[in-house]
């Protein structure tokens, strides 16, 4: 290689790789480092990265981890495209042909499978992470709102991609998840025709979720993620971290992207696929029976991301359960990086250490207060009874909810007179409680809750058999 | 349009970059319009949101509920003999809602609403009886129209069709 011009006629695969690389791959840092500034890798990267934001336990690595799954998902949607027809009944008839008859193809529809489901879990602890840590204050701003839309994309390719195996369990997931458009107010029903293609979920609505699914929604996916990775860079690299003792902004100290960082990315990449590969070969995605209109099985759970979602339906009218409530969480979570502002926390893990005590006593007390008010609500309250002559959206719906939030409040209130919590804090305080009362109803709604959606304990579940 | 150069205090270059923005909008409006327009649900023939005949009036013996598959929907006979079409749709979520002999009610598998015959909630979650399609009888044989859903918020008796 040294040699390359003592070689009079190179070769056509040489003058390739000359043209690639004309240098040769020098051996010392520096010249590494100069060699590869117009690469692919510092399309993405810096050429320096501050050694502490490369902490492992600072970022956890979730962030190149949803971006690994993406790219996964890309390509085995890809080659699963060559062997599914989106039509009654053909598209469920492929997917059995793809489990027993196509090379590989349990392995890709497994992978796909399970890369996507994972992927939201990843998507919802970058969130956490890039929360409790304050990385999303000015100047990453944007970068938050980006992310926000992108999770909310990523539950809707997770959505669209259910229905298209075609059995019991797309068939049902669909109709109650898509029925909960049908309660928009004014358009609600236009709406939910418009995206079924038709009064009920059919031949109609499975060519329209493929073609989000497989166009529209992958296209503005990569597009928003390609510039998520060009504004970490235009924001000044990753946030560093920081204990809460420290009070300045320690002394920066940067190495370069190469091999520093690149070769811990590639070897993490390496780890999770690996991983990845051996879940898909030992767990087979579900399947049921053919999709049948005719018979709802019991109980129909919509996708377990939806299932506190579901939870919430349960307990509230569905226009304060599923449109009211949700616009809220959603507008709430994009509006963060806004009302949150303090600069010197940020790269300090919960802020401070009253931040950490405060988060802890959140958690601990939604852990308590929701299973309670699911128990109570179940069991005790009956709104509708007590209300008779009221019209439901008040006596089921904004009555209930009333009733919720003023805990909350007094709760915040509670922190800030006997914790002199400030702002940051009470966002804090305020974020963990919410978000662990949902992980504990989507808990609730995945593992409790059985034929009749009544409760029972995961052990006593009992199983209907048609 | 009425030609006032003199009073007006509109240049020419901003009249016509407020006209092509005028246009812009318009072609934009249309766009999305034609867009939703071939959006829009695409109706297929014959079976579901066509006329129905589930059978003729003497089918029904009074005091029953059958139910009629492809139509989607209940033909409930009342004990004096008037007839209604409930759609078998859940007005929760949209189950299919299977009419249980024994509890004499209809019991959705979804979410454990229930409702009585004529389809009135007598559990919630759902908000609303369940859904009618409008029923007439011609000849002694029934029709039912899937094509419009009738929702309702309460039973009425003028929504029971007589022979
Ligand atoms: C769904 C696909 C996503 C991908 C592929 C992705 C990718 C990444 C990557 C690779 C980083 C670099 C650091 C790290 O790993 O933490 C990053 C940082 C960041 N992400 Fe994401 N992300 C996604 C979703 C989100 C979401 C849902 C949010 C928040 C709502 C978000 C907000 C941010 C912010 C604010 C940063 C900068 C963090 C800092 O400077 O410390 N991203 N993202
Ligand atoms: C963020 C990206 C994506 C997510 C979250 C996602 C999610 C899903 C899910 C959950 C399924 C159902 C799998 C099952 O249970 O069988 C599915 C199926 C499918 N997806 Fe994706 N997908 C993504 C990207 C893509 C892309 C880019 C393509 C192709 C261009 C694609 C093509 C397909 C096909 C053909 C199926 C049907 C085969 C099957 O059900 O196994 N997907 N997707
Ligand atoms: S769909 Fe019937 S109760 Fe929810």
């Amino acid at each position: 290689m040294d040699e390359k011009n003592s070689l009079p006629e190179p070769s056509i695969f040489e003058r390739m790789r000359n043209r690639l690389t004309p240098e040769g791959i020098p051996s010392d840092d520096r010249g590494r480092m100069r060699m590869v500034m117009d690469s692919l890798i510092l399309h993405i990267h810096p050429a320096k990265v501050e050694v502490s934001s490369m902490k492992w336990t600072y970022t956890w690595g979730l962030g190149g981890l949803a971006a690994l799954l993406m790219i996964i998902l890309g390509l085995t949607g890809i080659v699963l495209l060559n062997n599914y027809t989106p039509a009654v009944p053909q598209a469920y008839l492929d997917i059995l042909e793809i489990n027993s008859n196509v090379w590989f193809g349990e392995l890709i529809r497994n992978l796909h499978h399970w890369s996507a489901n994972l992927l939201i879990v990843v998507s919802v602890l970058h969130l956490i992470r890039v929360f409790v840590t304050g990385a999303y204050r000015p100047p990453r701003e944007l970068n938050w709102l980006i992310g926000v839309a992108m999770l909310l994309l990523v539950l809707g390719a997770n959505f669209t991609g259910y229905l298209l195996p075609w059995d019991q369990l797309a068939y049902w997931a669909i109709t109650v998840g898509t029925s909960i458009l049908s309660y928009v107010p004014l358009i609600g029903q236009w709406l939910t025709r418009l995206v079924l293609g038709g009064p009920e979920v059919g031949a109609n609505t499975l060519l329209n979720f493929y073609s989000m699914h497989i166009s529209f929604i992958p296209l503005i996916i990569f597009g928003l993620m390609s510039y998520h990775f060009w504004r970490v860079r235009k924001d000044g690299g990753l946030t560093v971290p920081k204990s809460s003792k420290q009070t300045e902004d320690p002394k920066p100290e940067r190495v370069t992207t190469i091999p520093h960082l690149v070769h811990r990315e590639f070897i993490f990449a390496l780890a999770w696929t690996a991983a990845l590969l051996t879940f898909a070969m030992l767990v087979p995605a579900p399947l049921e029976g053919i999709a049948n209109p005719a018979m709802s099985p019991n109980p129909a759970k919509a996708p377990w991301y939806f299932m506190g979602l579901q939870e919430l339906l349960l307990h509230f009218h569905p226009l304060v359960g599923a449109i009211v409530i949700p616009s809220l969480v959603i507008i709430g979570i994009f509006t963060l990086p806004f009302f949150d502002l303090n600069p010197k926390s940020v790269g300090v893990y919960f802020r401070s250490r009253r931040g950490r005590s405060l988060t802890l006593l959140a958690v601990g007390i939604a852990l308590i207060a929701t299973p309670s008010w699911v128990l109570l609500d179940e069991y005790v309250l009956n709104w509708t009874l007590w209300l008779p002559t009221w019209n439901t959206l008040f006596s089921n719906g904004l009555i209930p909810l009333a009733v919720i939030l003023l805990p909350l409040l007094l709760l915040d209130s509670w922190i800030q007179n006997s914790f002199k919590a400030d702002t940051e804090e009470r966002v804090l305080f305020i974020a963990s409680f919410l978000f662990t009362a949902f992980i504990i109803l989507t808990v609730i709604g995945i593992f409790f809750r059985g034929p009749g959606m009544s409760l029972y304990f995961p052990w006593n579940m009992p199983i209907v058999t048609h | 349009m009425t030609d006032t150069p003199a009073s007006t205090p509109l240049s020419r270059r901003d009249f016509l970059k407020a006209a092509w923005m005028f246009l812009g909008g318009i072609a934009a409006l249309e766009t999305a319009g034609i867009f939703i327009a071939y959006l829009q649900p695409r109706l297929a023939e014959g079976e579901f949101g066509s006329v129905i005949v589930p059978g003729k009036v003497d089918d029904f013996p009074p005091n029953s509920v059958t139910h009629i598959p492809n139509g989607r929907f209940y033909i409930v006979r009342t004990g004096d003999g008037g007839f209604l079409a409930v759609y078998h749709r859940c007005t929760h979520l949209g189950c299919t809602v299977p009419w249980d002999q024994t509890a004499q009610k209809f019991i959705c598998p979804c979410h454990n609403s229930q409702f009585d015959r004529q389809g009135v909630v007598e559990n919630s979650p759902a908000p609303r009886p369940l859904d009618l399609f409008a029923l007439t009888i011609e000849d002694g044989e029934l029709k039912v129209d899937t094509g419009t859903i009738i929702q309702r918020q309460t039973f009425e008796t003028a929504q029971v069709v007589y022979p």
